[in-house]
C-alpha cells in the first residue's frame, strides 16, 4: 500500500518535473525567438540609417477591383531624427490630382504616442492641426493606411522570429511583428527580410480579426550613395477588396541640406 | 577685322543667350495652374425687394496661377481672379488675389506684394482673421478674400514664428448690387464709403503675429492697428441708401487648439477698441471624429461651437454672431474621389433666427470637381440683420475644372 503510494508520488514527481522542464524550455525558446526577431529587425533598421534627409518624387496608382486607375503625384521630404525614441519628420506635397495641387501634410512622427500632424489647405491658405489617432484609415483613398506610411520605426513593434526560407533568389528571415502603438488596424504583420542586404521584401498584414488583409511587395531595390537601399516600386494588394496601389519612387536625393527649420508648421504656407 | 568683330559680337550674343537661358531654365522654373468654374444658383422663393431678380443666377469663374521659382530662395506668384455674373453687375468683378515676391533665407522671410493670409482654428466663424477684406459678393460664408498689399517680415525661431505686416492700402468690402440677392434691406452706395481717418484708403495699417506649437497645443497671438475690415452701415441723409463707414480700430486676437486623440478643442478670442466701448468676442468649441464609422473607410466628425460677441450694436458694425450655437457634421468617405459632406446649423440663442448650410463635394475624373451648397434661412425675420435674407434660401452647384 505504502509502496504503491510511493510509486504514485514518484510518478507524479516525474510528470511534474517533466511539465516544468518542458514549459521552461518553451519559455526560453520563445525568448530566443523574440530576441532574434528584434535583432534581425534592428539590423534591417540600421541598414537604412544615416541618410540625414531625403527628397523623392512619388507617383501613386490606385486601382479598384475592376482595374480602373487613378493617379496621385506627390513629393516627400524626410528628415531623419537620430534618436530611436523619436520618429522622423516628413513633409508631403501633392501636385496631382489638380484639385488638391498644393495640399501639404507635415508629420512629426512619434514612436508610441500619436504623431503631430498639420494639413495645409491651399484654397483657404489655412493650416490645420489634425488628429492623428486615425492610424488605420486610408491615405488619400489608397490601400495604404496612415500607419503603413509612417516610417518603419524599430520600436513601434514587438518581434518574433519564425523561420528562414527562400524568397525569390534570396534567402529570407521571416519575422512576425506586433504593433505596440494604439489604434493600429492590425493584430500582426509578417515580414520577409533578406539575408544579404537586410531589406524587407514582403509584408503581410493581418486585420483586427487576424485574417489576412493585405500584402505589400517591395520591388526594384536600388543602392543610393553606396549606403542606402530604397525600394522604388511598392505594390500593395488588398485581398479582401481586390483593390491595389502602386507606389513608384523617382529622383531620390539624400543629405539634401534640409534641417529642422524646414519641417516647422510655418513652412507649410510657402512650401510650393 | 570686320569678320573678327562680327564673330566676337556673335560669340558674346550666344554667350548672353546661354547665360539667360541658364538663368531661366537652369536655376529657375515656372508653374502654371489654376481653375475654371461654372456656377449655377437657384433661389427657392421670389425676392423680398422689388428691384431684386428672381429665379436662377449663373456665373463663370477663372483663377489662373503663375508661380516662378528663381533659385532656391526666391519665389514670384501671380493669381488673378475674375467672375462674370449673369444677374448681378456687382458680382461681376476682377481681383488680384495674389501678386508677390517672396525671399526666403534660413530663418527669416520677406514678402512684398499682394497676398492672402489666414489665421484661426474654428469652423463657424473666422473671428480673428483680419488681414484681408472679405469678398462678400462671392459667397456669404466669409471664406473668400480680396488680395491685400503688404510688406511681411517673418522670423522663425526655436520659440516660435514672428510676423510683422505693414499694410499700406485698404480695400472696401464687396456687396451684392441693387438687383442682386443676399443684400441688405437698402442698396449700398458704393461710391460713398466714409473713413474715420483722413488718410482714408491709404492709412498705414500694422499687424503682428506670433505663432507656435508645443506638444498637443497650437497657439497664435495677433495684434492689429488700422482700418476695420468690417464696415458700419449708415443711412444716407435721404434714408434711401447705406453708406459703408470704416473706423480705426485696435485689436488683440488669440487662437488656441488642443489636439488629443480624436478630439480637437478650439478657441478664438478678440478684444477690440475703436467701435464704441472696447468689447470681447469669442468662438469656443470642439470637433470629435469617429474614424472608420459603419464598418467603412468613412470618417464622421462632430462639431460644436459657441459664438459670443459683446459689441455695442449702435456704434460697432452689426453682427449676427452675438450669442449663437453652431452644430455641424463632417462626413468624409475617404474614397478615390475624396467625397465629403458638411452640414451645419447655426442658431441665435436669443431670437432663434437660424441658418442651415449643407456642402458636398466630389472629384470628377482626374481634374474636375463638383460642389453642391444649400443655404436655408429659418426664422430670419426675427433678426434685424438676417431679415433681409429671409427669402434668399438657395442652392448652388459649382463645376470646376483644374489645370
Amino acid at each position: 500500500m505504502i509502496a504503491q503510494l510511493r510509486s504514485k508520488t514518484l510518478l507524479l514527481n516525474i510528470v511534474t518535473s517533466w511539465v516544468i522542464i518542458m514549459s521552461l524550455s518553451t519559455l526560453v525558446c520563445a525568448d530566443e525567438m523574440t530576441e532574434k526577431g528584434y535583432q534581425l529587425s534592428q539590423r534591417s533598421d540600421q541598414s537604412d540609417r544615416g541618410f540625414t534627409s531625403s527628397v523623392a518624387q512619388l507617383t501613386m496608382v490606385l486601382r479598384n477591383a475592376t482595374g480602373a486607375e487613378s493617379t496621385r503625384m506627390l513629393k516627400i521630404s524626410t528628415l531623419e531624427v537620430a534618436d530611436e525614441n523619436l520618429g522622423d519628420k516628413s513633409l508631403v506635397l501633392f501636385s496631382s490630382p489638380r484639385d488638391i495641387n498644393g495640399t501639404a501634410l507635415l508629420s512629426h512622427a512619434k514612436i508610441l504616442d500619436p504623431d503631430d500632424q498639420w494639413l495645409y489647405l491651399p484654397a483657404l491658405k489655412r493650416v490645420k492641426r489634425i488628429s492623428s489617432a486615425n492610424k488605420s484609415g486610408p491615405f488619400v483613398g489608397s490601400e495604404f493606411a496612415f500607419e503603413d506610411f509612417t516610417a518603419n520605426e524599430l520600436n513601434k513593434y514587438d518581434y518574433r522570429w519564425l523561420r528562414t526560407e527562400p524568397c525569390g533568389e534570396l534567402s529570407c528571415d521571416v519575422i512576425e511583428r506586433f504593433p505596440r502603438y494604439e489604434n493600429s488596424g492590425y493584430t500582426r504583420q509578417v515580414a520577409w527580410v533578406d539575408q544579404s542586404v537586410y531589406q524587407i521584401r514582403q509584408l503581410d498584414f493581418y486585420d483586427r480579426k487576424d485574417s489576412h488583409l493585405k500584402t505589400l511587395w517591395f520591388k526594384d531595390y536600388r543602392l543610393h550613395q553606396d549606403a542606402y537601399w530604397r525600394s522604388h516600386h511598392l505594390y500593395m494588394k488588398n485581398h479582401q477588396t481586390e483593390k491595389s496601389t502602386d507606389l513608384l519612387y523617382s529622383n531620390y536625393q539624400f543629405k539634401t541640406g534640409l534641417d529642422d527649420k524646414d519641417f516647422v508648421k510655418g513652412i507649410l504656407k510657402r512650401i510650393r | 577685322m570686320t569678320i573678327d568683330t562680327q564673330n566676337s559680337v556673335k560669340t558674346r550674343f550666344v554667350r548672353t543667350v546661354l547665360l539667360l537661358g541658364g538663368l531661366c531654365f537652369g536655376s529657375a522654373h515656372a508653374e502654371f495652374s489654376g481653375q475654371f468654374g461654372l456656377e449655377f444658383r437657384v433661389f427657392l422663393e421670389n425676392a423680398q425687394y422689388t428691384d431684386q431678380f428672381n429665379g436662377t443666377q449663373s456665373s463663370i469663374i477663372v483663377e489662373p496661377e503663375w508661380r516662378n521659382y528663381i533659385g532656391d530662395n526666391l519665389q514670384a506668384v501671380i493669381i488673378p481672379y475674375a467672375r462674370l455674373d449673369a444677374r448681378d453687375s456687382e458680382r461681376t468683378h476682377i481681383d488680384l488675389r495674389e501678386a508677390y515676391a517672396l525671399y526666403m533665407a534660413d530663418d527669416w522671410e520677406v514678402l512684398v506684394g499682394m497676398n492672402r493670409i489666414f489665421w484661426g482654428v474654428t469652423e463657424s466663424r473666422h473671428l480673428i482673421n483680419i488681414i484681408n477684406q472679405v469678398d462678400a459678393v462671392d459667397n456669404i460664408d466669409e471664406e473668400d478674400f480680396l488680395g491685400q498689399w503688404m510688406l511681411n517680415l517673418t522670423w522663425q525661431r526655436d520659440i516660435g514664428r514672428f510676423d510683422i505686416f505693414f499694410l499700406p492700402h485698404f480695400r472696401e468690402r464687396t456687396f451684392s448690387g441693387d438687383q442682386g440677392r443676399l443684400r441688405a434691406a437698402l442698396p449700398i452706395d458704393f461710391s460713398a464709403a466714409h473713413y474715420q481717418h483722413d488718410d482714408a484708403q491709404w492709412h498705414n495699417d500694422w499687424a503682428l503675429r506670433y505663432s507656435h506649437y508645443l506638444g498637443d497645443w497650437d497657439l497664435g497671438l495677433s495684434v492689429f492697428a488700422g482700418t476695420s475690415r468690417e464696415p458700419r452701415l449708415l443711412l444716407n441723409h435721404t434714408a434711401t441708401q447705406w453708406n459703408p463707414v470704416y473706423d480705426q480700430i485696435e485689436q488683440l486676437g488669440i487662437d488656441l487648439q488642443y489636439t488629443h486623440e480624436a478630439w480637437l478643442w478650439k478657441f478664438e478670442g478678440l478684444a477690440r477698441a475703436g467701435q464704441g466701448h472696447t468689447f470681447l468676442a469669442t468662438v469656443a468649441g470642439l470637433e470629435y471624429t469617429l474614424f472608420q464609422v459603419f464598418e467603412s473607410n468613412a470618417d464622421l466628425g462632430l462639431l460644436v461651437e459657441h459664438l459670443y460677441d459683446g459689441r455695442d450694436l449702435s456704434q460697432a458694425p452689426a453682427t449676427i454672431f452675438n450669442n449663437d450655437l453652431f452644430l455641424g457634421l463632417r462626413y468624409s468617405l475617404n474614397d478615390i474621389q475624396d467625397t465629403t459632406f458638411l452640414m451645419g446649423g447655426m442658431r441665435d440663442l436669443e431670437n432663434e433666427s437660424s441658418s442651415f448650410r449643407v456642402e458636398a463635394e466630389r472629384r470628377l475624373g482626374d481634374s474636375a470637381k463638383i460642389e453642391l451648397e444649400g443655404q436655408l434661412f429659418i426664422h430670419a425675420s426675427r433678426d434685424i440683420l438676417t431679415t433681409a435674407f429671409k427669402q434668399d434660401s438657395h442652392f448652388t452647384v459649382r463645376l470646376s475644372q483644374f489645370f
